[in-house]
């Protein structure tokens, strides 16, 4: 018990929890809420989740409504797709983003096409969670970034919760949403620890936020790279530069307002993406913003995103692969013409 | 002796403005060379020669109207094939002196007729002319390559044939290096700040990657050409340091009547800009022109305590952000709006020789452009509007007018007109109607003033509101109930 104890985190002090104590908090809260809800997926009874976070669950709500599944992506989501057009309320999980990929078809050809296909008779109320993203020496099997693939997807809502507030707040509206809503929980950030949040706070899955107002660089960003940015904003005020930063909170459908009204402000925009470059939400980011704020940008738009290779497993080299802090200072020195 | 006249260009053309000389006297002309361009009343046309010869002497000065036939030059017969010895004379009474250096400036006798000039008959030393261009280069083509900053020696080299067309310097000019003709490397930002205040991109110089210029340069340029303390005093166009676009700037923008910027003096304004400036001024020209033929103007005015206004202004804005804050003149605008409702015989069209009132208040508001002249968009139903729309709708409209951005229907119908030309610091505007509207309503500035109350002698804010009407259709007591309106409102801000 002791491992699991470490896992769990510090439940003693009320005041404060951990990333992925915040989604068990949200889980728990919706199981209890209404009890269509329940959780399906690979070793989230027995095991507590593979990251942890449905630690207690099967103990607390039972094994019928924590449900532990073979290992077959296609099929249990399916399954989920099945149980939310019966009436229920699935949270499905899958390990990470790099497994979904065996679920795609489910995702992709049902969950986001059957309202479509059943000229509106048909609702799927699914929401699928997953890990996503790098920076814990998993390899090139578990460590991508796909939900910019996703985002891209018409009838998904693609959220991307980045803060202990989020990752507490979202779950229930989600589940509340009548259409298939991803969550993509950056691996990361599961152990960052912060103020407990208000559970009686009504969760936002439409708008992006700004994390911290600036006047002369807006760097937009989401999830695993929003504490990234957020310190090289602080590492530009030393350099005099004041940078704005977005986290887009909803990669799907994009808050563009927000962005645009940010860029008109700023007049430069960097775009952090752990994704790779190519064909990535950031490229959708960066032309929208052309598209819309033409005529106030200042300075190109820069891009700091993965490098283009898959994810390595040796820790410099992820690292090297991945964005860091002196990379997005570098780009927000360039769009703003001053040199470190 | 050949004289080059002014041709006719039409049947109904009686006149010509000769714009521009192609050649200079000394020039070798042929039959067919372009060799002036001349204004008609539709466009600028290049016009022919018809004889060979060299240009002796140019009789009319570019900016000139003549009538059909006048002679704008005259031609010498041509210069013999090859000369080789500086002194021959082929014609007696031709000038033995050097090229066309002592010609008689023209400038100097704008009315003296070619006979009576001491013209050479033949320019007896044609390396004065043509060593600068390869043979059989028109002066068409010579000014093209003048424009395009080409030395027509090297566009002959490239040219496989003996003569130089035109379509050869195009060529030569797209296929050439693109120091001279390369397009700006500068910001959407910047361009449209560039565009809005009048700077020349081409002279502004650029801090940002490989020198492409950004707003920050623009800013710069402006801040270097504003001329002197007294253009500075009307308020700098924009700030000099970094602001939010101009949109944002409260203290200059939703002003209606901006202060005319100081526009780059170093900078001369484009020949599109020019021509579309001077397009805009025949249309004033017009519409003032019958509106002072047409229309018997009388005028009245009176000066309003704006204590109460201020105040009122002063309280509310404290609790706006910077950018919805209402400046005076949007108030003024407003106020002006109501009264216009008490008064319905000053909004409206005179139509016909009848005053046709309109259903709404459709205020014209003049708004000052920055490379001169004006526009007049309009503010429909304005009296219905509250105060914080006045200041959204002049924001706006000065935005859109500035960059040339207004939509057409923004200009038309207008049923009665504010002109204020308050920050420009003058005391009051006695302006003219706009046909077919009978009344414009003039402001000057909001400034400190004696005035005294019940007997004593104080300092308040004061305004002269003036009113331009239309005699046919009001009377002076209908202007001054107007005025005394517009007081009144002005008294009881909160009740807007």
């Amino acid at each position: 018990m002791t491992t699991i104890e470490g896992v769990v985190g510090k439940t003693g002090d009320a005041t404060q929890m951990t990333y992925r104590e915040a989604i068990r908090e949200a889980i728990r809260e919706a199981m209890r809420r209404d009890d269509r809800v329940f959780l399906m997926g690979e070793d989230v009874g027995r095991y507590g989740g593979c990251y942890a976070v449905s630690m207690g669950l099967l103990e607390e709500f039972g094994p019928d409504r924590i449900r532990d599944t073979p290992l077959s992506e296609s099929g249990f989501v399916g399954a989920g797709i099945g149980a939310a057009l019966g009436g229920m309320r699935p949270i499905v999980e899958i390990m990470t983003v790099n497994f979904s990929l065996l679920a795609l078809d489910q995702i992709m050809n049902n969950a986001a096409t059957l309202l479509h296909m059943s000229g509106g008779q048909l609702a799927v109320p699914i929401v699928i969670r997953m890990t996503t993203g790098a920076g814990r020496q998993l390899a090139a099997q578990h460590s991508h970034s796909l939900e910019g693939w996703y985002a891209h997807i018409p009838g998904l809502k693609i959220l991307a919760p980045a803060t202990i507030d989020d990752a507490r707040g979202m779950l229930w509206p989600a589940l509340a949403d009548p259409d298939p809503v991803l969550i993509f929980e950056n691996g990361s950030l599961y152990t960052v620890e912060g103020p407990a949040p208000d559970p009686t706070a009504t969760g936002d899955i439409s708008h992006a936020a700004i994390r911290r107002p600036g006047r002369d660089l807006t760097i937009v960003t989401y999830g695993g790279t929003l504490s990234k940015a957020l310190a090289a904003a602080e590492d530009l005020a030393t350099h005099g530069v004041d940078a704005e930063v977005i986290d887009l909170r909803v990669l799907r459908p994009l808050d563009d307002a927000t962005m645009v009204a940010s860029v008109a402000r700023t007049h430069r925009a960097v775009i952090v993406d752990e994704g790779w470059r190519s064909g990535s939400l950031a490229a959708e980011i960066s032309a929208r913003l052309v598209e819309q704020a033409f005529y106030d940008l200042d300075a190109p738009i820069e891009r700091v995103c993965s490098a283009e290779v898959p994810i390595p497993y040796a820790r410099h080299m992820e690292e090297a692969a991945l964005p860091q802090v002196a990379g997005i200072v570098a780009a927000s020195l360039r769009t703003v013409g001053t040199h470190a | 002796m050949p004289e080059f006249r002014m041709p006719s260009l039409g049947a109904d053309m009686e006149s010509g403005r000769l714009l521009e000389w192609l050649v200079s006297p000394g020039d070798a002309v042929h039959r067919g060379d372009v060799v002036a361009v001349v204004d008609t009343d539709k466009a600028a046309i290049e016009v022919e020669c018809f004889d060979d010869g060299v240009v002796s002497a140019l009789l009319v000065q570019p900016g000139e109207k003549v009538p059909v036939g006048t002679a704008l030059a005259a031609i010498g017969a041509p210069a013999p094939p090859a000369i080789t010895e500086p002194g021959t004379i082929t014609e007696p009474g031709a000038s033995p002196g050097p090229a066309a250096a002592p010609l008689p400036s023209v400038d100097a006798v704008p009315g003296q007729r070619l006979a009576t000039l001491p013209v050479p008959a033949v320019m007896p030393a044609p390396p004065a002319v043509t060593p600068l261009a390869p043979q059989g280069v028109s002066p068409l083509v010579r000014r093209l390559a003048r424009q395009r900053g080409v030395d027509l020696t090297a566009v002959a080299a490239a040219v496989p044939g003996q003569v130089v067309h035109r379509a050869d310097v195009e060529r030569f000019c797209a296929a050439g290096p693109p120091a001279r003709t390369s397009r700006v490397r500068a910001s959407p930002l910047a361009r449209r700040l560039a565009a809005a205040s009048g700077v020349d991109l081409a002279g502004v110089p650029g801090t940002a990657e490989a020198g492409a210029v950004r707003a920050e340069d623009v800013y710069r340029a402006l801040a270097g050409a504003r001329p002197g303390p007294d253009a500075s005093a009307t308020g700098p166009a924009l700030p000099a340091k970094r602001p939010s676009v101009p949109t944002a700037e409260p203290s200059t923008v939703p002003t209606a009547e901006p202060p005319t910027v100081p526009t780059a003096a170093a900078h001369a304004p484009s020949a599109a800009a020019q021509s579309h400036a001077s397009g805009m001024r025949r249309a004033i020209a017009e519409l003032v022109s019958r509106a002072n033929r047409e229309i018997p103007h009388y005028y009245v005015s009176t000066s309003i305590d704006m204590t109460a206004a201020t105040q009122w202004l002063r309280a509310r804005n404290r609790e706006l952000d910077v950018s919805e804050r209402i400046v005076p003149a949007a108030l003024l605008l407003l106020c002006a709006a109501r009264a216009a409702v008490a008064v319905p015989e000053l909004n409206g069209h005179w139509v016909d020789g009848a005053f046709r009132p309109a259903a709404t208040v459709d205020l014209g508001t003049v708004i000052s452009l920055r490379g001169g002249g004006i526009m007049v968009p309009v503010i429909p139903d304005a009296a219905n509007l509250t105060i914080d729309h006045v200041m959204a709708a002049v924001r706006d409209l000065v935005e859109r007018a500035r960059s040339g951005r207004l939509r057409a229907s923004a200009l038309t119908g207008a049923s009665i007109t504010v002109s204020n030309l308050g920050d420009q610091g003058v005391d009051a505007v006695f302006g003219v109607v706009y046909p077919p509207q009978v009344a414009l309503v003039g402001f000057g500035a909001v400034r400190d003033r004696p005035w005294t109350v019940d007997g004593l002698l104080g300092v308040r804010p004061a305004v002269v509101a003036s009113l331009a009407a239309d005699h046919r259709a009001s009377d002076g007591a209908v202007g001054a109930r107007f005025l005394r309106h517009i007081d009144r409102l002005l008294q009881k801000p909160e009740e807007l």
